[in-house]
């Protein structure tokens, strides 16, 4: 509902943007306007550590091919099409759930992406994308000195 | 202009074919699209995380029974930030008409996606009933 980024509700530095953007948000749901856009293909599950971030989405049945995976900065996008089964004549469909068609989706990160460093894999129709964290952005232990 | 309205939300099994399972997992109900060719029946069920060794397919009389099993998705040692979906088990049981040649089922799972060709029984197949007109 609230897309990815919202984690960043945590910091408290231009929480008057975030509050604007949480009311907009939550007027738009009780408005009814929200169901087109309110889930979006496919879902994704995104884990960090200090080190990567491992973005999962579950995509059944796609052509790895196909798949499109850009990264700039902290967006990392994922595109691609799942080609619906042509019928022959005289084939009639008893029910139709799946949905196969063209998506795009894109994340935003908690930290700024090494671009050479992404490794995405497909098994089993679950997409794994492994991003690692820029070197420059990465957390630095600062050592306390006895006075 | 009305937008066609596509349901991608997994949708969570009520109670899965009132029985209770041993494994305390979430159920989900997979997606399917069936369509009917001249010769058989095919399903086509999305199962994500499902291998060919973890669907279960069973046929007792006319209920055809679809079982998969998925393995707990979480990464040791990482937070999830955010989550839009869960994993669990999915199970779907269908009705099917009498006329299902039990001995040739073919099923094929690849990236997820569970593939069944119910071929009919020869009785069954070729039909056609002459419309006479009456004057």
């Amino acid at each position: 509902m609230f897309g990815p980024g919202v984690w960043r509700f945590g910091r408290l530095t231009d929480s008057y943007a975030e509050m604007s953007r949480l009311r907009n948000e939550i007027n738009r749901l009780f408005s009814g306007a929200a169901h087109p856009f309110a889930q979006a293909y496919p879902a994704v599950n995104i884990w960090v550590d200090e080190q990567e971030a491992i973005v999962t989405a579950e995509l059944a049945g796609i052509d790895p091919e196909k798949l499109d995976i850009s990264v700039q900065g902290d967006n990392l996008t994922l595109s691609g099409s799942r080609e619906p089964e042509t019928l022959q004549e005289n084939e009639t469909y008893h029910r139709k759930e799946r949905n196969g068609s063209r998506f795009a989706r894109t994340l935003q990160l908690p930290f700024r992406i090494d671009a050479n460093g992404i490794d995405a894999r497909y098994e089993k129709g679950i997409l794994k994308i492994t991003a690692p964290r820029t070197a420059e952005d990465k957390p630095r232990k600062i050592s306390i000195k006895a006075a | 202009m009305e937008k066609e309205k596509v349901d991608v939300m997994k949708q969570q099994a009520q109670t899965p074919l009132e029985t209770e399972r041993t494994r305390n997992r979430r159920v989900y109900v997979p997606k399917a699209d069936i369509y009917e060719t001249k010769n058989s029946i095919v399903l086509i069920v999305d199962m994500p995380g499902v291998d060919e060794q973890a669907v279960d397919i069973t046929l007792e009389k006319n209920i055809l029974t679809i079982t998969g099993n998925v393995e707990p998705g979480a990464l040791a040692g990482k937070t999830l930030v955010y989550s839009e979906y869960d994993t669990g088990d999915y199970q779907r049981a269908f009705t099917i008409s009498d006329e299902i040649d039990q001995d040739r089922i073919e099923a094929t799972v690849k990236n997820g996606v569970l593939r069944l060709v119910l071929n009919k029984a020869e009785k069954a197949k070729v039909k056609k009933i002459a419309i006479k007109a009456d004057r």
